[in-house]
């Protein structure tokens, strides 16, 4: 099948997903979480009480505390955000709490995390993310001895990255979905992913240039996709199987986690055919032009 | 072509591998019930325990599954040491000291397995406390930040257990060293006091030749040594027959005094035992529901072959629970996420060898060597694809504890089950299923 024949096509489906994500991550940027800029999180739960939760959050600033923001998560549990406090504090919440709906909620949980801390987190999560995209990188141009390989890999890494960070940019915007440790782990996943599902592609590339050295590479490259699209798709179907359950039902701490690896998962299968393979056929046709000058 | 007989050898091989496996994913103890008609069975499996002892060695092991602390409840605090009164050469050695402190504190309140960290930052200071089992953590905190009060006690007379407190405390005690005997190369324990300590200890030298001078730390004697002469130097050397552990272990608490640090909690997190039970038992469900879908799709798309993938999906999901009892490797919630993706990628060998098979066949090849084509095949694609996940799986692991580099043990979690899931798939997705192929579709082959 000529599936190069439609590359602008698959470009323009990109950029669809791609350029919303971009203009709010440049509009509104991340919603990042305690992890990173420090502060206080509290989860309480009432077995009784169903008022709304701005009541909640009313009575907890007429405590004398500031709320960045309150939501449930759960039946009967809902979330606190705000600056750091000390357990001193919790208690003084919960008993104002406690007086106004009686009932004493349960903690559920209480993180505090110091704000320097929030920041080196930051730092050292960068440094992973450009450690593991250049030593990638460098494998698959040592083991396609083409740099354009490499480079038309990781482009497609960035690719799905962004389709990660924009919809989440959109989702914290629009849901107050929050950006923390456990999403920066599903990023290096997708990282690795995009690239393990890429690699299979060109290496059923390589191999046909071994084989067929006659043709010409965009034959080469539609045919390298005829025969790996199947095994592309069926093994994306078995991790999507995996993550769907854990996503409908696992717990509600890791809900957003496994959305985060479910949104890579599926970017990371379409950019590898529809990405890095049409990429590289245009990196051909360029370079061919630049020699016959 | 394998040669039958080695074959043979791996098939049996697997099969006990596996065995070994379920048996120790037993949990302790296993009852059955089961009737039907008139039989009835009701009894009880027990896992049989791992020790065993050849001469001087001496092998235990626990079999149970280790639970982070998101999983069991919990308390994880972060204290930052407030270094700037202690000297620059003495700095590890006061955390250390530190850690000691809050070591004691924490048995103090029984926590079963407390888990205390030491860590440098930059030009930061810090000990990571976690706690299972414990969220009530007030006291706690209060308890772990306080420091420790190291005194030196006379004895009452000569024979009485009583001590009476001296004015000669932790202050006056600049440091303490693990030192080895010149003469016979015991281990000994070095105090080294400050110009006021050594007059005062000088005194209570002189006053008890012959007596004991006892050392407390937090009201309790950590060392009961005897006098043999007045020493006014400030330079005193505890003998004792210690071994090398128990002297380093003496001079860390004498330090916990000489070098006392305040402390100050940067970051705490607090996790009710009930949410970790409830996301246990989500996510082994999610697992589970997830993992026969992997199995019916298998099976659907590649029929008989599929059929012995799910067989080393099995087998894969026997070992990896084994090895992760074996390691021990603690199970957080991310880690779970982690062995569940796992699953997924367990499962792409499997497809990428059998599309192989599948061409192979359209394109002529007779079955039989069409499957052998396959696994040899594909082993480039497996190969490459793997690497690049390994290789974000050892930058998330940092094992090196790289201090630019993240070490927190959620992420750890992740990348550790992650990375074994990996080596244990290649294992199971190319030597468990094709040792399969191999013994029983090619039999039934020969046979037809």
């Amino acid at each position: 099948m000529n599936f190069m024949k439609f590359k602008w096509l698959y470009f323009l489906l990109s950029a669809l997903v791609l350029v919303p994500g971009m203009i709010s991550l440049i509009l509104f940027g991340l919603k990042p979480s305690i992890d990173f800029i420090g502060g206080s999180l509290l989860e309480l739960k009432f077995e009784e009480s169903q008022s709304p939760t701005t009541d909640y959050q009313k009575t907890i600033e007429e405590t004398g505390f500031e709320v960045y923001s309150i939501q449930s998560s759960g039946e009967k549990e809902f979330l606190i955000r705000m600056k750091p406090i000390t357990k001193d504090d919790v208690s003084l919440i919960k008993a104002a709490l406690a007086e106004k709906f009686e009932e004493m909620p349960q903690e559920v949980r209480f993180e505090t995390v110091g704000p320097t801390l929030g920041r080196e987190l930051l730092i050292k999560t960068l440094i992973a993310i450009l450690l593991a995209a250049s030593t990638i990188l460098g494998y698959v141009a040592w083991a396609f001895k083409k740099a354009k390989f490499g480079a038309c890999a990781i482009i497609a890494m960035f690719h799905d990255s962004l389709v990660m960070l924009g919809i989440f940019s959109l989702l914290g915007h629009f849901y107050g979905v929050e950006v923390d440790t456990l999403f920066v782990t599903a990023l290096l996943t997708i990282l690795s992913f995009s690239v393990h599902d890429t690699v299979v592609v060109y290496d059923r590339i390589r191999e046909s240039q071994k084989r067929h050295p006659g043709i010409n590479f965009i034959d080469l490259v539609n045919k390298a996709i005829t025969e790996t699209l199947a095994r592309s798709l069926n093994n994306s179907m078995t991790i999507i199987f995996m993550l769907l359950a854990l996503y409908l039902l696992g717990g509600e701490t890791i809900k957003w986690f496994i959305f985060a690896l479910l949104i890579g998962t599926i970017s990371g299968t379409y950019s590898s055919t529809f990405t890095a393979a049409p990429l590289l056929v245009i990196w051909d046709q360029i370079e061919a032009k630049v020699k016959k000058k | 072509m394998a040669p039958k007989g080695r074959t043979r050898t791996l098939f049996w091989l697997i099969i006990l591998i596996s065995f070994l496996a379920l048996v120790i994913d037993l949990p302790q103890n296993l009852p059955l019930r089961f009737s039907w008609k008139n039989f009835t069975l009701d009894t009880q499996i027990s896992r049989p325990d791992f020790n065993f002892s050849f001469g001087n060695f001496k092998f235990k092991k626990e079999l149970e599954l280790k639970q982070g602390l998101d999983l069991a409840g919990g308390s994880h605090l972060v204290f930052k040491a407030k270094m700037e009164g202690v000297a620059e050469e003495d700095r590890p050695a006061a955390l250390d000291a530190a850690r000691d402190n809050i070591e004691r504190r924490v048995n103090f309140f029984g926590v079963s397995e407390p888990l205390v960290q030491t860590s440098k930052v930059g030009e930061e200071y810090r000990l990571i406390v976690e706690l299972p089992g414990v969220t009530e953590i007030d006291q706690a905190i209060d308890l772990i930040g306080q420091t420790a009060q190291l005194d030196f006690r006379e004895q009452e007379s000569s024979d009485s257990a009583v001590f009476i407190s001296t004015d000669l405390t932790g202050k006056d005690l600049k440091r303490s060293q693990v030192q080895f005997d010149p003469n016979t190369g015991q281990p000994t324990v070095s105090l080294e006091f400050n110009a006021e300590g050594a007059d005062l200890f000088g005194q209570i030298t002189t006053r008890n030749v012959g007596m004991i001078v006892g050392i407390f730390l937090d009201e309790q004697p950590v060392s009961l040594p005897r006098v043999d002469e007045p020493i006014t130097s400030g330079q005193a050397i505890i003998r004792g027959d210690f071994t090398l552990e128990e002297a380093k272990k003496l001079s860390i608490q004498l330090n916990a005094g000489a070098l006392p640090v305040p402390i100050e909690i940067i970051e705490q997190r607090n996790i009710g035992a009930t949410l970790g039970q409830e996301s246990i038992e989500k996510s082994v469900r999610a697992g589970l529901v997830g993992l026969l879908m992997v199995i019916g799709f298998m099976w659907a798309l590649y029929g008989r072959l599929g059929f012995l993938a799910d067989l080393g999906l099995i087998i894969y999901g026997l070992i990896t629970l084994a090895l992760y009892k074996l390691i021990p490797v603690t199970l957080t919630l991310p880690g779970m996420a982690g062995f569940i993706l796992s699953v997924g990628m367990a499962v792409d060998a499997n497809i990428l060898i059998f599309e192989r098979i599948k061409e192979e066949i359209r394109w002529g090849k007779q079955p039989r060597e069409a499957m052998e084509l396959g696994f040899g095949r594909a082993w480039d694609s497996i190969r490459d694809a793997n690497i690049c996940t390994l290789i974000t799986c050892f930058i998330l692991f940092n094992p090196f504890n790289w201090s630019f580099l993240n070490v927190s043990g959620m992420i750890r979690g992740f990348a550790l089950t992650l990375g074994l899931g990996i080596f244990i798939s290649l294992f199971t997705g190319i030597v468990v299923t094709r040792t399969l192929l191999r013994t029983f579709f090619i039999k039934k082959e020969n046979k037809a």
